[in-house]
């Protein structure tokens, strides 16, 4: 409200600030406009902005009268982490349970996808491929490589298949459960193009369903002609959207999976409708405990692993996610700021595309500075994959020593012998969602008594 | 019984699949048994998947889903109908399901060709990479969904849907199409079509003459939904 005065401001009615809605904040009322103006939806990359319960939530009790820590460089906290010796001949023998998740050469530029392959391979862990194939670099250069088998079925090939040391069984992603894949033609160059058999500049759209089989059952057989082309030598993992994690894990457990991978909401896409990445899925906080105690009612705990993601950005969050009881973890969006996504030495360039250093999403427009989630040879040239690399090793790094820290703090000899009780909730939502008291209390919401 | 000579005979009546496949994967141009006979497969699932090398597989009788998936240089030949996903992501090569064929027949194949000799269910030919596929009875619904490339020639009729989101798959139906789907639409046969047919039918062992071309209609994709457009939106 406005009041004028003809005494002047010394005798100003007081006035009211400017008063923003909650319900149409400025971010609401620019996206109407937006919507208004173009009539189509927003379409971005990355995972959930929102606020949401997450492993900032949690924190550890460490050691006490009645639990003894271990000496933090004298003795051994172990990280090293097989996967999928269920079925498999040759499982994965992993140095670290931070694994890299799949993203599409495509969505990638060439360069990206092999410093993140150098990076994980000098740590001893896994890089997986995306929507689109296998490049020649990612594998050459990855020690570890997890080959996606999605419904679009890009570049599938039973030569590529052979080379993959895992094979991935995509149903769904946390940015997206229940959606395709979406490349638009800016990012569809010739060689992209070719690796997709697509008419070059196209927007190019992803199925979401497989083409040929639906449903458990099916899956089933399909897990089963998987293993007998490659001849029962590689794990086989399948990755759903966090959604229903107690029947999706049980069910990809009877469908005979060797490892299943679980996406929280918090995951990164490199493309797709705004709406989807915010509204469908759930937290990755509140999907471990139900789908670790799917494995636990089969008898399968740490014999089918679990491998969870969505949101890991630390070692913290990687002890923590493991003493929820997964076995390992993937890091996607991290992985990229490592290589240099979104770095602050772009800022000019940011700016003038409309946003600023650390909040740029617009990967599907290909235009990214840093060269990373983009097609454009010039742009792309700048990231260096062996500079990259190193930085995503050293990133990797840290990561596996602050777990190793919390570790042994808990007084824990292996990662994987953190157990939820060693951990509280700050929240009640959290406490809810972890299924962990609330620190200072024995209360766990939904449950009664303590542990 | 067929009259074929067989090298080597399998009797997956007491012999696991297994041990079928590993020999499958094991030969090479230069095995001296190029010419495989499966007995007995009663509808068991992936036989004969994964093989690389220019065998001939002649399977006596009904196989499960994905026989001769991703099938590269073999020729397999089904004396039997055929489950779901027949020859899916086929390479190269050759497979012929002698009787009928279930959803999902070549499905996202890149190369080689698909004959079926009855019918073929929902979804032949979903997501096609360059796969030819021949039937000659008639198709389910929603063939040829977001078909890339190849082609996929019909003697009998298309269920519903036809086509829809296609990219550059090139479809020749003789009988009724139920319907199209999103932006595929009919479109003009001519000699450089029945050129290709022509070409395609030889290939699937169909005597020249015996078919008239002129009778296929064309269809193909109208490129419309190619890049997003807001006037489109209730197609996508």
């Amino acid at each position: 409200m406005t009041a004028h005065d003809s005494k002047g401001p010394a005798h100003a009615l007081p006035q009211t600030l400017p008063r923003f809605s909650a319900t149409f904040d400025p971010h609401t009322l620019s996206e109407i406009r937006r919507a208004a103006a173009t009539g189509i939806y927003d379409i971005r990359g990355g995972g959930t902005k929102r606020k949401l319960p997450h492993f900032d939530d949690l924190l550890f009790l460490g050691a006490s009268m009645s639990r003894y820590p271990l000496e933090g460089y004298r003795e051994k906290c172990g990280t090293e982490v097989v996967l999928g010796n269920r079925f498999a001949k040759k499982p994965i023998y992993l140095k670290t349970p931070v694994t890299i998740a799949g993203m599409s050469f495509g969505a990638l530029s060439a360069q990206a996808k092999e410093a993140l392959g150098r990076g994980a391979s000098i740590v001893g862990t896994s890089t997986t491929t995306g929507d689109g194939g296998m490049t020649p670099e990612e594998r050459g250069q990855s020690q570890t490589l997890v080959y996606q088998y999605l419904p679009s079925r890009y570049g599938m090939n039973p030569v590529d298949l052979r080379k993959a040391d895992a094979i991935e069984v995509v149903i769904g992603q946390g940015a997206k459960p229940g959606g395709g894949g979406m490349l638009l033609g800016q990012k569809i160059s010739d060689r992209v193009a070719a690796m997709r058999n697509l008419p070059k500049g196209i927007d190019q759209r992803s199925a979401c369903r497989h083409p040929d089989w639906t449903g458990p059952d099916d899956l089933e057989i399909k897990i089963q002609e998987l293993r007998e082309i490659t001849d029962w030598e590689k794990p086989i993992y399948v990755k759903v959207g966090a959604c229903r994690p107690y029947y999706d894990i049980a069910l990809a457990v009877k469908a005979g999976a060797d490892v299943v991978v679980l996406d929280g909401m918090q995951g990164g896409t490199a493309a797709t409708q705004e709406v989807f990445i915010e509204q469908v899925g759930i937290p990755i906080l509140s999907a471990i405990r139900p789908a670790v105690q799917a494995l636990q009612d089969l008898g399968m705990h740490r014999k089918v692993q679990l491998i969870v993601s969505g949101g890991i950005r630390t070692g913290a969050d990687v002890a923590k996610a493991l003493a929820l009881g997964a076995d390992a973890v993937a890091i996607g969006t991290a992985a990229l700021v490592a290589l240099g996504d979104n770095d602050p030495h772009w800022q000019a360039e940011y700016e003038a595309l409309g946003t600023t250093a650390g909040a740029y999403d617009d990967w599907h427009e290909g235009r990214d500075p840093a060269g990373i989630t983009t097609q454009d040879p010039e742009l792309a040239a700048r990231l260096d994959p062996v500079k990259a690399g190193r930085r995503l090793a050293n990133y990797l790094s840290v990561m596996t020593l602050e777990a190793q820290t919390i570790a042994r703090a808990c007084g824990k000899s292996h990662l994987h012998n953190l157990e939820p009780e060693d951990l509280v909730a700050l929240t009640v939502e959290a406490a809810a969602m972890a299924g962990v008291p609330l620190a200072g209390t024995q209360w766990i919401p939904g449950k009664t008594g303590g542990y | 019984m067929n009259a074929f000579s067989p090298d080597i005979t399998f009797d997956l009546a007491t012999s696991p699949l297994r041990d079928l496949n590993e020999a499958l994967h094991k030969t090479s141009g230069e095995s001296n048994a190029r010419r495989w006979r499966v007995l007995n497969p009663e509808g068991r699932h992936a036989v004969a998947v994964g093989i690389d090398a220019p065998v001939t597989v002649e399977i006596d009788g009904n196989v499960g889903y994905y026989c001769a998936g991703m099938n590269q240089n073999a020729s397999v030949i089904i004396h039997g109908n055929a489950g779901q996903g027949v020859a899916e992501n086929m390479m190269s090569g050759f497979v012929r399901v002698c009787g009928d064929a279930s959803q999902s027949a070549g499905a996202t194949g890149h190369g080689g060709l698909l004959v079926v000799d009855g019918n073929a269910s929902a979804r032949c030919g979903i997501s096609m990479k360059g796969i030819d596929i021949v039937v000659k009875g008639s198709i389910g619904h929603m063939s040829a969904f977001m078909g890339q490339s190849g082609s996929l020639i019909v003697f009998g009729d298309a269920g519903e849907a036809l086509g829809d989101s296609l990219y550059e798959a090139k479809l020749f139906v003789r009988g009724t199409v139920k319907s199209l789907g999103a932006d595929c639409i009919a479109k003009e046969l001519r000699d450089e079509h029945k050129a290709l047919l022509a070409q395609k039918l030889e290939a699937a062992g169909v005597a020249p003459g015996s078919v008239d071309l002129s009778e296929f209609k064309r269809y193909g994709s109208a490129r419309k939904l190619y890049n997003f457009h807001v006037d489109n939106a209730d197609a996508y």
